[in-house]
């Protein structure tokens, strides 16, 4: 009779923790916010999703493995589950043209104090990175002495720096530009040259002819750590907080950002997300400043809203190794998301064509 | 003369026999409806989707644009030769490692047969991924193997075994082993020892007994193991990813690329068509030297 009794109270209590929760999230429904694993979905957990979270109410689902390809997926077979998607920029604006993202609705989100050109109509900028050169710095030392590399000229120059080479695999997001600016243009006519079939073959031509020094194609941000952790290659193209990441682990690790593509990641919401309005809400929270200007502590990747840099904590060492710091954006090449829109199929089969050599 | 019941007897029984065979045929084929059903649901309806995507273009009209795409850019039909020939090449290497494994094992008594085939059967349970990562860790140019062989004066300098074509053939020969190692067992298994030693005693030396009787026998269970190696090989992602080091380019490969950064179902989906076709059409000569149906389902 006890034991019966004893089972009978655990199961009211159970039931009344389930309405408990029922009855919380009859006001909001959690919303799924996918990022990507590793340092860089972590450091968005500790700067904006658990803090945002809290001070808005709004409950999240988290889950890894963010791509635009997944998302347009979802939309086509009208079986739509997340609601925030992180993505890179490039892949926003692909996946925008196909139709698979919502508007976003600047109303509730406010942008006033962002960086122009870091936002579009279908998605709102989370950090800034920078595709870099990135060298082992025991065999050509510290960035910044005399005779480390200082640009994509260098990256080419194996007589100056011989040793081996690590260049992106099966994606021609970033790939071209370097090429193009080792071949001496000028930053700023780099994308004119690539609008033509002529200047992207000159590109790859370019890429081409240091093949035979390129030892490892690298797939992923997680993977450039690991080649220059391991000492596997001597200088490779990447994304720069991932290195500064290897350097903490130990690896013997420096870059420039010097003549460097300056990109960013962003927030776009799948066309029919399950909960568009919390959503919208939830972006508008995780965009305002002061969430922004935590980001620094966990990666190096600049915040998109200006603000951030001046209500932020960090030091002045750690936010001037930032690529958005008023300091590093005149040495970059902004990417171009229109030629991207224009451009990429047709440079991406041509690309594939060079590494199927 | 009348006839005699003796004979109507029997020609009664052969009708009844037939129709209950009849029957047993459509209890039969009621039990592995099921599986039909399974099978036309999960295989033939979506291979019939993707062959029809891969006719669409972008607007939803019927086009041959992807199909017109494999033929003006060179990397689809290098992507499919360097498919071909990786596999070809992993099918080859399971053959030289394997029979000597198979036959090591055929030969044991059944309990250390026993241990020796977990040794086969362990990292074939293990995770594919996580052994693909081993082999890297163990080649890479700073890795185990490398740093061994320096120390002990086998090379100057780190060699390049990762990377590039021997790094992907170490790996996917070793998780394709047990593909082939396995049939081939079950095929020696069976040969009787007997007509070994019947040979020796007619005379013929282990060698000639070897191949006149012991390699024709167990051939059936090569070909399976091979076949089986030869089609999982085709369609291998991980391991040349991880261990091409970008530079062995496979189908699948080129797939996710077109799924990952272009969002093209169609491209992506007559690349898939072409590599089945490419398949059958390689199975079948391969069929026409080889008897596949006794191999795969035993003699007949």
């Amino acid at each position: 009779m006890v034991k019966i009794l004893k089972k009978n109270s655990r199961g009211v209590f159970i039931g009344g923790v389930v309405a408990l929760l029922c009855s919380g999230s009859v006001a909001a429904e959690p919303i799924t916010v996918v990022s990507w694993g590793g340092s860089y979905g972590a450091a968005q957990d500790n700067a904006l999703f658990n803090d945002a979270s809290k001070n808005s109410g709004i409950e999240i689902n988290r889950e890894s493995g963010a791509s635009m390809s997944k998302t347009c997926l979802q939309v086509e077979s009208n079986s739509v589950s997340w609601d925030l998607v992180v993505t890179g920029s490039g892949g926003a604006a692909a996946a925008a043209a196909k139709g698979c993202l919502e508007k976003i609705d600047y109303s509730v989100v406010d942008v006033s104090d962002f960086y122009p050109n870091l936002y579009t109509d279908y998605c709102v900028g989370s950090d800034v990175f920078a595709t870099v050169m990135a060298w082992n710095t025991d065999k050509y030392g510290e960035p910044g002495s005399a005779n480390a590399p200082k640009s994509w000229a260098d990256f080419w120059d194996v007589e100056k720096f011989p040793g081996k080479r690590s260049y992106r695999a099966n994606n021609v997001d970033g790939a071209l530009e370097p090429a193009l600016m080792a071949d001496g243009v000028p930053a700023d006519q780099v994308y004119e040259v690539l609008s033509t079939r002529a200047g992207i073959e000159r590109a790859i031509n370019k890429i081409r002819e240091l093949k035979p020094h390129i030892a490892v194609f690298w797939e992923s941000g997680a993977m450039q750590a690991q080649l220059m952790k391991d000492g596997e290659v001597d200088m490779i193209t990447g994304w720069n907080g991932r290195f500064d990441n290897a350097k903490k682990d130990g690896a013997k690790v420096g870059y420039t950002f010097n003549q460097a593509l300056l990109d960013y990641d962003c927030f776009a919401m799948p066309k029919g997300a399950p909960n568009k309005e919390t959503a919208m809400k939830f972006l508008a929270e995780i965009s305002k400043a002061e969430y922004q200007a935590n980001l620094p502590f966990h990666i190096t990747y600049g915040p998109t809203n200006k603000k951030a840099y001046e209500v932020t904590t960090a030091p002045k060492e750690l936010l001037e190794a930032l690529p958005s710091h008023p300091k590093n954006v005149p040495l970059m090449m902004p990417i171009s998301l229109d030629w991207y829109a224009n451009h990429r199929a047709e440079a991406l089969e041509l690309y594939m064509e060079l590494l199927s050599e | 003369m009348p006839i005699s019941p003796d004979i109507e007897t029997p020609m009664l029984h052969g009708q009844e026999l037939q129709s209950q065979k009849k029957r047993e045929e459509w209890v039969l084929l009621g039990l592995s409806l099921p599986a039909i059903f399974v099978i036309a649901l999960v295989v033939i309806l979506p291979v019939g989707w993707l062959f029809y995507l891969s006719f669409v273009d972008g607007h939803g009209n019927f086009s041959l644009e992807h199909y017109q795409k494999m033929v003006e850019y060179k990397s689809y039909a290098r992507v499919f030769i360097t498919t071909f020939k990786v596999s070809a090449l992993t099918t080859l290497i399971c053959i030289v490692l394997g029979y000597p494994i198979a036959y090591f094992l055929a030969a044991l008594p059944s309990r250390w047969s026993g241990i020796f085939m977990l040794a086969v059967l362990l990292p074939f349970w293990t995770s594919l991924l996580v052994r693909t990562y081993a082999w890297l860790v163990l080649l890479q140019s700073k890795g185990l193997l490398n740093d061994l062989a320096i120390q002990i004066g086998l090379w100057d300098s780190p060699v390049k075994l990762v990377h590039n074509m021997t790094g992907t053939l170490i790996g996917m020969a070793h998780i394709m082993l047990p593909f082939l190692v396995l049939p081939l067992y079950g095929a020696m298994k069976k040969i009787e020892p007997d007509m070994m030693q019947a040979a020796s005693n007619l005379g013929a030396s282990p060698v000639r007994a070897f191949f006149s009787i012991y390699l024709p026998l167990s051939v059936s269970g090569l070909v399976a193991g091979a076949l089986i190696v030869f089609v999982l090989c085709l369609g291998f992602y991980v391991t040349p990813a991880v261990l091409g080091g970008g530079r062995v380019v496979m189908v699948a490969t080129q797939i996710t690329a077109i799924l990952e950064h272009q969002f093209d179902w169609g491209a992506a989906s007559a690349l898939g068509v072409v590599l089945l076709l490419a398949t059958v059409l390689v199975l079948y000569l391969a069929g026409r030297f080889f008897k596949f149906d006794t191999a795969l389902f035993g003699k007949r």
